[in-house]
């Protein structure tokens, strides 16, 4: 069999300054979303383990809404169905910050949940019970620990997060794979340009994990 | 003879179990009280009201002057009360995320805001006198049970505390290592430490009790010069729960 289509390296790499044009917009979403959605997550998640069943409701509606429902939902609620109540435009930075925030939220609050359900009952009586007040105790000796046990989680869905990303092209940020539809558009180099997206949200993705393994490993160092 | 603490008609319930039944202790200062029983009588239960880590439903109890009322609704004696007594755990419960010197100092520092370096010395000088300050920059995963325990001792001791609870302090040990942690807890008794002490160590209750608590299901059935109940229990309880413990 005749092979029709080369793979063409020189194509692929012609591709390549297009492309980091929309490294910057794929790194401001993710990172700029999951920042305020680790700050959410965290609320929701000591509010998912309050005493009060009031605020314990309070967080699991906002999990259950908005890990029930798509994050391309999401965004194209925010972007185009949003400005509609307020009365103004949302660019679409903004938005894709948004969905990210609060898609993320709803699954770090169940890590956050997790995590501090982990650490044993002991820990918590003995700081109790040598005069740490509930908040010093969580502070100081629940939260350092929680927080160790679900580096790996939390790695997880930045991974899930920034690819959720490469959803946005729908509401036009010139993210990655916007910018190579762009490309493609105008050179019809399909193969060569998908597969250097590809690759790019791979150096993305594996950069977070090595790092997080490190921060995992030094945390370890005293256990 | 003043009392530290002073426990009036306790009465706890864990649900339908009527756990403990109208208790009723002093301890006084100075004093080391041994509380045995059979596994479920409630011993855990007793002394964790005293520093309220369990709410009672029905009485009061007093620590060093501070009124502790039913259901835990005490906020501010909770807090005087926690921060004069000590508490050793079974399984000690050290914080493994910190080493043995911050395991040490931090509640002095977090609660009664002593400065690092007061802190610091004083864990050092707590942690020569456990014998494991060369173990000092170590992480409590590091240690053996026995070192363990002598870092909670320590860590207890920080806090300077008017008493001190121990529930089996030495249960989960390697019986190499029980030896290491009595010696400890006797040199607490004889400097004068006011101890509550739930433990299975019957000769080490003997040697260091001034008085021993016997416990069934909740109730205090009988108490004692350790020499009167160790050598002439008067309840039957008494008697068969002995019988049993001091067969091996
Ligand atoms: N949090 C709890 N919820 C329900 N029941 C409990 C709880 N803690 C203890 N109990 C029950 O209360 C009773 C007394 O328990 P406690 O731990 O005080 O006994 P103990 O004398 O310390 O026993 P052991 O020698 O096994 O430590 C037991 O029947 C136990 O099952
Ligand atoms: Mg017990």
């Amino acid at each position: 069999m005749d092979v029709q289509f080369q793979f063409d390296w020189h194509a692929a790499f012609a591709s390549l300054p297009y492309l980091l044009e929309g490294i910057p917009w794929t790194l401001a979403i993710s990172f700029g979303g999951l920042a305020i959605g680790f700050v959410l997550g965290i609320l929701f998640g000591l509010l998912s383990l309050s005493p009060s069943r009031l605020l314990r409701w309070v967080a699991t509606a906002y999990i259950e809404i908005f890990r029930g429902t798509p994050v391309l939902v999401q965004v194209l609620f925010i972007f185009y169905g949003l400005p509609q109540i307020i009365g103004g435009p949302i660019d679409a930075l903004t938005a894709g910050i948004a969905a990210i925030a609060l898609n993320s939220a709803a699954y770090i609050s169940e890590i956050v949940r997790g995590g501090v359900q982990s650490i044993a009952r002991g820990q918590r009586e003995a700081g109790l019970s040598l005069g740490l007040s509930t908040p010093q105790t969580f502070r100081y000796i629940i939260w350092p620990q929680a927080l160790r046990r679900m580096i790996p989680a939390l790695g997880n869905q930045g991974i899930v997060s920034i690819k959720d990303t490469s959803l946005f092209s729908v509401i036009g940020v010139g993210e990655l794979v916007r910018q190579g539809q762009i490309y493609i558009a105008t050179t019809f180099n399909a193969l060569e340009t998908y597969f250097m997206v590809a690759m790019l949200y791979l150096v993305i993705t594996m950069s977070l994990s090595f790092a997080l393994r490190m921060l995992e490993r030094r945390g370890l160092v005293g256990q | 003879m003043t009392a530290i603490v002073h426990m009036d008609k306790i009465n706890k319930h864990f649900g339908n179990l009527h756990v403990l039944k109208d208790v009723e202790l002093d301890v006084a200062a100075g004093e080391v009280v041994v509380i045995i029983g059979a596994s479920g009588s409630g011993k855990s239960t007793l002394i964790r009201c005293v520093n309220g880590l369990e709410a009672f439903q029905d009485g009061r109890i007093e620590v060093d002057g501070h009124a502790l009322a039913a259901h835990g609704k005490s906020h501010n004696a909770l807090k005087a009360v926690r921060t004069e007594v000590g508490m050793v755990f079974q399984q000690f419960n050290l914080f493994p995320h910190m080493n043995v010197r911050d395991n040490v100092s931090l509640a002095p520092i977090k609660v009664r805001g002593t400065d690092r370096p007061a802190a610091e010395k004083q864990a050092n000088a707590l942690l020569e006198r456990v014998n494991i300050l060369e173990q000092a920059d170590k992480y409590p995963g590091q240690l053996s049970g026995g070192q363990q325990q002598r870092v909670a001792i320590a860590r207890s001791l920080a806090m300077e505390p008017r008493l001190m609870l121990f529930d089996e302090p030495t249960s989960a040990l390697d019986p190499e290592m029980i030896g290491e942690v009595l010696d400890v807890m006797r040199e607490l008794a004889r400097e004068g430490m006011t101890m509550m002490i739930v433990t299975h160590e019957m000769s080490f209750a003997r040697e260091v009790a001034d008085r021993v608590i016997f416990i069934h299901q909740g109730a205090i059935v009988e108490q004692g010069r350790p020499e009167e109940i160790f050598d002439h229990p008067q309840h039957p309880r008494t008697q068969s729960f002995l019988a049993r413990v001091l067969k091996h």
